[in-house]
Formats: structure tokens, sequence, C-alpha cells
């Protein structure tokens, strides 16, 4: 519990201590970040240790009160899916900030306060186990991210800013009408307590499967709408692209490695669990617009001149599995879809941090104008390499495992049921290889053309420090994903348990120990 | 003894770590050679212990050895395991022997190159997966293999990244290395797919428990829709990875890399891991008649177009790649008419014969100071005396003269398509190996024989070192004897009642399948077997004869002659039926196009973006708008309350 609570205040703290500093000690101010990021990450490592994967209920629980009349709580826990999230997140924010020491030459005070605060909001996310206490973290990142975006960001900035906040908001507010009409829903016909209202999230899953199929439909696609832009998903995806050119390296490493996983982290944790029967029901369209995303998210990667916007697209494609696996709605696929999520975080941030190295050497992202980076800068080279085919999908690195396991996850799926969705997919796999590799042909190979390009540094130390921790992490989950997977096997069972029990009265998963949801008679 | 298996792979992948991480600081070239050869010698010397120990305790079930749990959820589990069975050591004594020999080879041949370590790192690499490939007890294994060998083979071809390549929309190696991995990841896309089926209905994707649920409901799973598709899918991984029709060309383009790779993987191992495939799921492809003939019809077309388009190539290198093609076709044909062990024959023979024919290639382009060009050389075996008689004994072997390896192995592919009863497909294969006889021996006097064609005073041919003639030489030996290993009852039955010695160490693995194809082990003996090899003896002899005349003239008159009078085909051969040019226009440029000009520009930029700024800038419209009302002028709003009581009252008063 207090590693918990450490975890998610360490940077809020940081980020109001940095406040404090003087804004020409920039050097101060950027190891203080860094250290507060590094503390914050050994405190979660006990989070890592300290969670038992047997138990399919929360752990490490806060509940305080907080706004009574609402039944509105200060309430925080973790499961299996939620603790390799804060993880990630804990995990990926100190490499960012790293990279930041290069990328952010201007108003470095304001900077590094934000992203602290924008770790604080991740966090929060990750852990909330209250809808309101949810919806105030979520909406809490929208500032930060703006900012880094407008401030910080390339030229188009302010337009990709504006785009990235309205795309965000309109869903959110749809999410935010969800939440009083749940809240009130549950509080007042459901559960009798005495204020008629609850945004306690532990309530609300015990009876939200209760709700009429009629309100509960509307509720999903309220809820779906605000992941979806999140993920995003096709067609709510335009505002990925910008956003990601037009933010600075360390702002597009969060965005793609940890933001667009709260959109997916949503449709699980709220969508399945919360509303069943929607879910059901909505499963084979929400699907096609992933798979429909795979293809479409790769084709147009293909074509893109900008090698920022072409990772920004094959986030579209790589997303669609993580979706496509959601919603197969089986262990495999779920499993997949969460162990996918990390995966993408580690791989894209990789990539564009080994984008973000160039950008800085070069000041330009554009394909044509590289060649022949191999020769000088041979080990930069193998680090893009082993990102690269890591996003490609190759055995023996991570995106295998998750591309593997949804693909079979949507095969097998008895909601789906239909061999369509893997197959078209799975052409994904194709179209991956081919705008990568194209890229990196394009980028690395051949001989040097341009002179601008001849006596480009290679590595610096800090690039080895920031790349080093990713590589392993790629290779680990490639080999022996099992040390990942299994912390979230027993709350993916548990889910699938209660979604297969819903749909067909029985389940292939049967968990030791009390279940918390009430099945339904319908 | 069995469990010593996880040490096969495992050698080659500490040499990989250990080259790839600090070879840099090794420097010294003969010390990163010798780690990466005693790396594969290692895994060679526990094969041959592995050998012995199958041959010595007459396994008949494979043992299966398990490292450790992979990847697992819900009902998906697979592990990293290891099968021991006849077939999967014969690979890996494939493997890791000429493995072995290419390795010593190539420290020769890269001597002096500034990335010494890197390709000796990408050497072991190949083979750690390669092994994985052949030795792993399910799908996923071997599909992670599979995947390895190809990144392996593109980071081998396009390992001089910085030189240029001739190919149609090449300009660099690492267009062909592109191409290679792009082409087979169509392939692996059909691999997936298959795999995904197997598993939703057999619950496992471990090949024992694949083939015993099969062979237990064979009549059951007999010419089943479900079979067909899971075996044309595979198949489909196959035409990749061993580069047959429709997805051949990507392996004349692999000659980009350098010429050790090419004996390697491009010739001796990874293109045959389609052959291997197949016949490891051999109960599944022979309980689907329509996939055997696929593959069958496949291979012996491949076998035959890519011989043709061999004749006329002028590159040393791509000459052996189209040969290479169309000898993978001879395999796939055999596996197509149930012939599994003459699949598996041929594919060692030729792993000696073309290994070997590669290797000689690049003594000669070592030589000959990277000319490639075989109208510019001749006479060589004036100079490179060692590369001129062994090239000569593995040419000998692929154009089928008997005694030599590759007679017995042809011998038996091309009797089984016979006693299959497919007259068609034995008269091309018979066509295919007359030309492979004659492109060899084009090949051969070009180079070897006749007078210089290049300028002898810059020029200055010379033989190679020992590291990479001696290897020449134990291939040369392999080449020449390997085929005794596979002598047919027919030449054998006077001293034995079983003389071919491979069918005998091969049964248990393919007995299953024999059954369901009805196939015995013949112990009669036709006259028509003898007249057909006394033909095939006559043809190869004859093209033979034939390419030695045409080219042993100075001038080619022959051949020249030919070309110029039949213009159209010579020019469609040698433009490789413009199949390439086809591929690059009808799909590649297609889907760039609709990616650009549609999905990009318009679904993108124009559509959703058009909506969303539509809808901002609608919302400044009517703002705009509104924004007039607010004049400040208390009359205007004064009457408009007014109107608005005025309205509601009506609406109360004839409404409600």
């Amino acid at each position: 519990m207090l590693a918990l609570l450490l975890t998610l205040f360490v940077p809020l703290l940081g980020s109001l201590l940095i406040l404090t500093i003087k804004k020409d000690s920039v050097k101060i101010i950027k190891y203080t970040t860094l250290a507060f990021s590094l503390i914050t990450f050994f405190v979660s490592l006990s989070l890592w240790i300290g969670f038992d994967s047997t138990n399919p209920n929360y752990q490490f629980m806060v509940d305080a009160n907080w706004i009574p009349s609402i039944d509105a709580g200060f309430r925080l826990g973790l499961d299996g899916m939620s603790v390799l999230l804060v993880m990630l997140t804990t995990f990926i924010s100190p490499i960012a900030i790293l990279s930041s020491f290069d990328a952010i030459k201007k108003r470095e005070k304001e900077y590094y306060s934000m992203i602290l605060l924008l770790q604080f909001a991740m966090t929060g996310v990750f852990s909330s186990l209250d809808l309101f206490l949810f919806y105030i973290f979520w909406e809490i990142i929208l500032i930060p991210m703006y900012f880094i975006i407008g401030i910080w960001g390339g030229k188009e900035r302010i337009y990709a800013a504006i785009k990235f906040f309205i795309f965000t908001m309109v869903g959110s507010l749809f999410m935010l009408v969800a939440i009083v009409w749940l809240g009130h829903y549950v509080g007042t016909y459901l559960v009798s307590n005495s204020g008629g209202f609850t945004t306690n999230l532990l309530t609300i899953r015990n009876y939200s499967q209760m709700i009429p199929f009629d309100i509960q439909k509307w509720m999903f696609l309220a809820f779906a709408l605000s992941f979806l832009i999140k993920v995003p998903v096709f067609p709510l995806h335009t505002w990925l692209p910008d956003a990601h050119t037009e933010a600075p390296t360390p702002g597009s490493v969060i965005l793609a490695a940890v933001l667009l996983k709260m959109g997916t982290y949503g449709l699980i944790r709220f969508n399945l669990d919360l509303f069943p029967q929607a879910s059901f029901n909505y499963a084979s369209i929400i699907s096609w617009l992933a798979v429909f995303g795979i293809v479409y998210g790769a084709l147009v990667a293909m074509i893109q001149t900008d090698v920022k916007k072409l990772v920004a697209y094959s986030s579209v494609s790589h997303l669609g599995f993580v979706v496509l696996g959601i919603f197969s709605m089986t262990v495999e696929g779920v499993q997949g879809a969460i162990i996918q999520m990390i995966n993408h975080g580690l791989s894209t941030g990789m990539l564009f941090l080994c984008v973000g190295f160039i950008y800085e050497r070069r000041h330009t992202r554009n394909i044509s104008e590289f060649g022949g980076l191999a020769r000088v800068m041979p080990v930069y080279t193998v680090f893009f390499a082993i990102a690269m085919f890591a996003s490609v999908g190759l055995p023996g690195l991570n995106g295998f495992v998750g591309e593997l396991l949804t693909l079979v996850g949507a095969f097998k799926s008895p909601f789906l049921n239909s061999w369509a969705y893997t197959i078209i997919a799975a052409s994904g796999v194709i179209f991956a290889a081919v705008y990568l590799l194209w890229m990196f042909q394009r980028v690395m190979f051949g001989t040097i053309t341009n002179p601008l390009n001849n006596g480009l540094e290679d590595l610096k130390k800090n690039e080895w420090v920031m790349l080093v921790p990713l590589v392993v992490f790629i290779v680990w989950i490639g080999v022996y994903p099992s040390t990942f997977m299994s912390v979230s096997e027993t709350s993916t069972k548990s889910l699938i348990n209660k979604l297969e029990t819903i749909k067909f009265g029985k389940s292939q998963y049967n968990l030791p120990g009390k279940l918390e949801y009430k099945p339904i008679n319908k | 003894m069995l469990e010593m298996i996880q040490f096969v792979p495992l050698f080659p992948l500490i040499g990989f770590l250990i080259i790839g991480l600090l070879g840099k600081y090794l420097k010294n070239e003969k010390l990163i050679g010798t780690i990466a050869s005693t790396a594969v010698g290692l895994s060679f010397i526990v094969s041959v212990l592995l050998f012995i120990n199958v041959i010595g305790s007459h396994l008949e079930k494979p043992h299966i050895q398990n490292v450790f749990t992979w990847i697992a959820a819900g009902s998906f589990k697979v592990n990293v395991s290891y099968q021991v069975d006849q077939l999967s050591v014969l690979f890996s004594l494939i493997i890791t022997g000429v493995g072995f020999l290419i390795h010593v080879y190539s420290i020769g041949y890269m001597h002096g190159d500034r990335s010494f370590y890197r390709f000796f790192a990408y050497l072991n690499l190949f083979i750690f997966m390669m092994l994985n490939l052949v030795l792993s007890s399910n799908l996923l294994l071997t599909f992670l293999g599979w995947e390895g060998v190809g990144l392996s083979s593109y980071l081998l071809i396009g390992f001089w990244y910085d030189r240029k390549f001739e190919g149609t929309r090449i300009t660099w190696t690492g267009d062909a290395a592109n191409k290679a991995f792009i082409v087979n990841r169509i392939g692996d896309f059909g691999f997936l797919i298959a795999m995904f089926m197997i598993f939703i209905n057999f619950n496992t994707l471990e090949y024992q428990a694949i083939s015993d649920s099969l062979a237990a409901n064979e009549s059951f799973f007999m010419n089943s829709g479900l079979v067909t598709a899971i075996a044309l899918l595979m198949f489909l991984g196959c035409t990749g990875k061993s580069a047959q029709i429709p997805l051949a060309v990507w392996l004349p383009d692999a000659m980009a890399g350098p010429t050790p790779v090419s004996a390697l993987i491009h010739a001796a191992t990874m293109v045959t891991a389609g052959i291997f495939l197949v016949a490891r799921n051999s109960v599944l492809f022979s309980l689907s008649p329509t996939a055997m003939t696929v593959v069958a019809v496949i291979g012996v077309l491949t076998a035959f177009f890519a011989a043709t388009i061999g004749l006329v190539q002028n590159d040393i290198k791509k000459v052996l790649a189209y040969s290479t093609v169309s000898q993978l076709g001879f395999m796939f044909a055999a596996l197509g008419v149930g012939a599994f062990t003459a699949a598996i024959f041929h594919v060692m023979t030729h792993a000696f014969f073309k290994g070997l024919l590669f290797l000689g290639s690049g003594s000669v382009i070592h030589g000959m100071h990277e000319e490639q060009n075989i109208q510019k050389m001749g006479n060589l075996r004036k100079y490179m005396p060692i590369t001129y008689k062994t090239f000569y004994i593995a040419s000998l072997a692929i154009a089928g003269v008997p005694l030599f390896s590759g007679f017995f192995s042809k011998d038996e592919i091309l009797w089984s398509t016979f006693s299959h009863g497919s007259y068609i497909l034995w008269g091309l294969l018979t066509i295919s190996a007359f030309m492979t006889a004659f492109y060899m021996f084009r090949l051969v006097n070009l180079t070897f024989h006749g007078e210089e064609r290049f300028d002898k005073h810059h020029l200055h041919p010379h033989e190679s070192p020992k590291t990479m003639t001696i290897p020449l030489m134990v291939l040369a030996v392999l080449s020449a004897l390997g085929g005794f290993l596979g002598i047919p009852y027919a030449l054998g039955f006077w001293f034995s009642d079983h003389p071919n010695l491979l069918e005998n160490y091969l049964h248990p693995i393919f007995a299953n399948a024999n059954h369901i194809l009805g196939k015995h082990a013949h112990t009669e003996v036709h006259l028509i077997e003898y007249l057909l090899m006394a033909l095939a003896t006559a043809i190869a002899i004859f093209a033979i004869y034939i390419a030695n005349k045409f080219y042993s003239d100075k001038t080619f008159k022959i051949p020249n002659k030919l070309a110029a009078n039949n213009k159209g085909i010579y020019n469609m051969l040698f433009n490789k039926y413009k199949l390439d040019e086809f591929y690059f226009k009808a799909i590649v440029d297609s889907l760039l196009a609709l990616s650009t000009s549609l999905l990009w520009k318009v679904v993108d930029i124009k559509v959703v973006d058009g909506i969303v700024n539509g809808a901002g800038k609608t919302t400044a419209l009517v703002s705009e708008s509104l924004r007039k009302i607010q004049t400040g002028i208390v009359q205007n709003y004064a009457m408009l309350m007014m109107a608005g009581i005025v309205a509601i009252l009506a609406w109360i008063l004839f409404v409600i």
C-alpha cells in the first residue's frame, strides 16, 4: 500500500519541487528530475516483488474517503495487468527524461515539472479503482502533454497540440456523462446505499452486468469512444501522426509507450469488465476496425517520407493487434494484448528514441536526407535494427509473442467466431516487414550520398544508457515471456471466466477463491 | 545420451554471442575464425554422437528433450524442446558438417574484410537458427528458426551494404536483402495460418502429437478440406523459403551476399528447409492427395523453368542460383509423389555438390578479383588446378554421371515419378536433367577451358589458400561418393535385401506416411527401371558432349547462332520471363498507388481530417454569426425577451 502511494506521489512531489528551483540552474533541474523518476522506479520494484500473481483480486489497496456525498473515494489498487503497466510507466519515464537532456533546449524548468506531473497522472490512471478519480487522472494527462507538444514541439506544434487536445477531450466528455449515469444508476437502482450515487469501481463492477442491455449499450459506447480515440483505432487515428511527429522525442516516447496504452487498458478494465453483454454485441464491429487499422496503418506507413511519421503510423497498425486480442475475449488474446502493450511500449519507444538521435544530429527526419549511415554509425545501426525487428515481429524478440497470441486468440475466439479476422490481420505481418525494412535500407545502407552525413557521431554514452535497458527487455520478453505474462495470467483468467460464464453459463477457467461478481439470471 | 541434443544449438549461440559482442575488440582474424568454426565443429561432434546413438539404439519413437516453457497463455502452451530422431539428426549432420567446412573456407575468403567479425557472428547465428528449425519438436520453434534463418540470410545478403548490385529495381545489396526477407514473409503468412489451424484442431503444435492423431484417424482426415488447407498453407511457406514458383524470385538476387553465404544458406541448408518441413509433416501431406499433387506439379514446373533460365545466364553465381532453384524443384517433385526418402537423399547430395560448386565459384571469384562474368573468364584450369578438379567432380555429380552422388539421388527421383504414373512430370524432369547437365558444362567450359578472355596483363588469377581448398577437397570426396548411401534396390539387390542405407535409416520417420500412401519398400526389379537408368545416363552424357562441343570452339559459333536465330526465346530466358517486372507492376506499384493516392491523401487527410477540421470550422462559423446577436444594446435584448415570452405563451396556449 505504501509502495503504491509512493510510486504515485514521488513524481508529483518532484514536479512541485522543480518549481522551487531557480530556472537558470538547468543542470540541477535535470538531475533532480532524473533522480525523482529513478527513485520512483526503485520504489515500484517493490510492487513488482510484492505482487501475488496467484491472487485474482486487486492488491495494494488504498481506500480513503474523499467526497462522501457522491461516494467518490481515493481508491487505488493493482491487478496483474495494471502492475505491468505501472512498471512500464516507471521504467520508461527515466529513459524519456534522460532523452530530454539533449532534446529539450528551452524553458527547462517548466518542461521537467510537466514531465513529472505526467508520470504522476499516468500512474494514477493505471491504479485508480474509482471512476471519478480515474477521470481526474485521465484529464490531468492532457495538460502536460498539451504543453509538451505545443511548446517544445516541431514546426506544426500548435495545430498538432490542439488536434490532440480536442480529439481526446471529445472522447472523454462522453466518458464523463457515462460515469455520471453509471454512478447514478448503480447507486440508485442496484445498490441500496444512502447516497444514491457511487463511483466505486469495485461496487460498480459487481453490479454493472445487471444493467439492462439498452442502457449498457450506450455506456459501453461512451467509454469505448474515449478509449478508441486514445488507442487510436481507425478512423479515429488522425491525431496520432501529427502529435507524434510534432512532439519532441521524449514526448513521442511517452505518448507511444504509455499514453496509447491507457486506451487499451480502459477497454479491458471498463468495457469488458463492466459491460459484458454490450462487449459481446460490439466485439465484431470493433475487431473489424482493428483489423482494418492493422492493414491500413501499415499501408500508409509504407509511403511516408518522414521517419517519425512512419513509426507513428506503424503504431496504428500495431495497436490494431492489441484491440483485436482484447475483443477476442479469450485468455490467449487478452494475455497477448497485455504483453503486446508492453512490447509496443518498448520497441516503438526505442524506435522513437533512435529517430530522435539522428534528428538531433541532422535536424531532419526525411528519409531521403539519409543513406549509408551504417558506415558512420555502426552501433546505432545495430540498435535500430533490433528495435526494428522487434517491431516487425521476429520470433525471439518481444513483438512476436504478443502478435502471435492476439492472433491465436482471435482465431479461436467463441465470441468473434470467424477466422477472417486473423487471416486478414496476419497479412499485417507481411506489410510490417515491407515498410520498416524499406525505410531501414534507405536510411542505413548504401553509401553516403549526402555530405552532411559524413562524420556523424555514433552513439554517445547517455544514448547507450537509454537503449541498453530496452534491448534487455526486448530480448527477455522474446525468449522468456513467462516472467511477465504469469503476472497477469490470473487476473486475465478471472476476467475471461466472468465473460464466458455470462455468455455461455460456464467457463473453462475455474479459479480458486471467491469471485467478486454476481452472475445474473437472464 | 540423447539429451545432449540441447548442446547442438547451444555452441553456435555461444559463438554468436562471443563474436557479436566482443568481436570488435578481438581484432585477430584467426581467433575469430577459430571460435566460430570450433562452435560449429563441436555441434558437429555432438551430432555425430547422436547419430551413432540413434543407429545403435534402433530408435523407434523420437526422444523429446524439453528445455523450458516458451510461450504460454490459456490453453496455448509451447515449449522450447528438441526432438531426436533420424530426420533431425541427419539434417543436423548436414548443417553442422557442411557448415563447419564453409566456416573454415570463409576464414580464407573473408580475409582482410573490414567487418570480418560481423560476418562470423552472422554465420554462427545462422547455424543456431537453422538447428532450431530442424531440431525443434514443435511447429512454433521451427518457426523461430524459420524466421531466424531469414534474418541471418537478410543480414548476410546485405553484408556488403555499401556495394551496388544489379537486378530488377535493385540498386544496393540491401535491396536484394529486403526482397529476400519480404518475399519470404509472404510465405510465412501461410505458415502462420497453417499453424493456427493446427492448433485449433489438434490443440497442440507438437509434431509427434499431430502426426499421431492424424494417423490414428486416418479415414476421417483422408482428403478432408481441413488437411488440404493446412498442407497447402504450409506449402506456401515452403515456396517462400525454398524458392519455388510463385515465390522463387528472391533467390537469384540473394547472390548479392558473399559467396560462402550463397553456398551455406542459399544452396546447402536454408533453402532445403521447405523440404524438411514437408518431410517432417509427411503424415499430414500424405493425407491430402490434392496437396501432394500441387507439391509435385509446382516442384516439376520450378525444376523446369529455372533450368531454362540457367541455360543463358552469364554470371557464375546466377547460373548456380537458378540451378539451385531447379534442384529444389526436383526435391519437391519427389515429395509430391510420396518419395520422401528420395527427396531427403537429394537434399544431402545437393548439399555436397552444390555447396562445393558455390565454394568453387567463390574460389574463382576470389582468384579473379571479384569478376563474376563467365564470358570474361576461360582457361582457369591452368591457374587454379584444385578449384578446377573439385568443380569438375561436382559438375559430374549434379549432371548425374553414374557412380557420382547426384546420379543416385536424381535417378531415384526420376524413377519415383515414373513409377507413380506421372509420365508428364517424369518427362519434364528428364528434360530438366538434360538442361542441368548442359548448363553445368557450359559453365565449366566457359570458366575453366578454352582461352583466357580477360586481360592477362592486368589480371593474374591465382589458386586460393589452403583454408579454402581443403574444404573443396573434402566436399569433392563427398560429392563423388555420397551416393553410395542410397544404392537403389535394382543395383544393389545382389548383395543385400535392403541396399539403400538411407531408406533403412529413415524408415521409422516415414512409416506412417508410407502406410497411408500404400507404399512398400520395393523388392522387385523391373526391366524398365534399368532402361530409364540407361536413358538418364545417356542424356547426361549427351548433354555434356553438346556443351563441350558448343563451348570448346573459340568463337562460340553454334550457341551464338542459336541465340541470334531465336532472339525472342533467348531474351525471354535471359530476362527470367520478366516475372520480377510483373510482380513489381502488378503488386508493388498498385499497393503504393493505393496507399498514397487513396488511403493517405484522401481517407486520412480529406475525409477524416476534413470532418474534424470541418466540425471545428463550422463551430467557429456558427459562433461568428451568433456573436452578432450580442450587440450590447439593451433594447435589442428586451425585444428578444419579449419575442421569447410571446413564443412560449403561444406554445402553452395552442400546443399543449
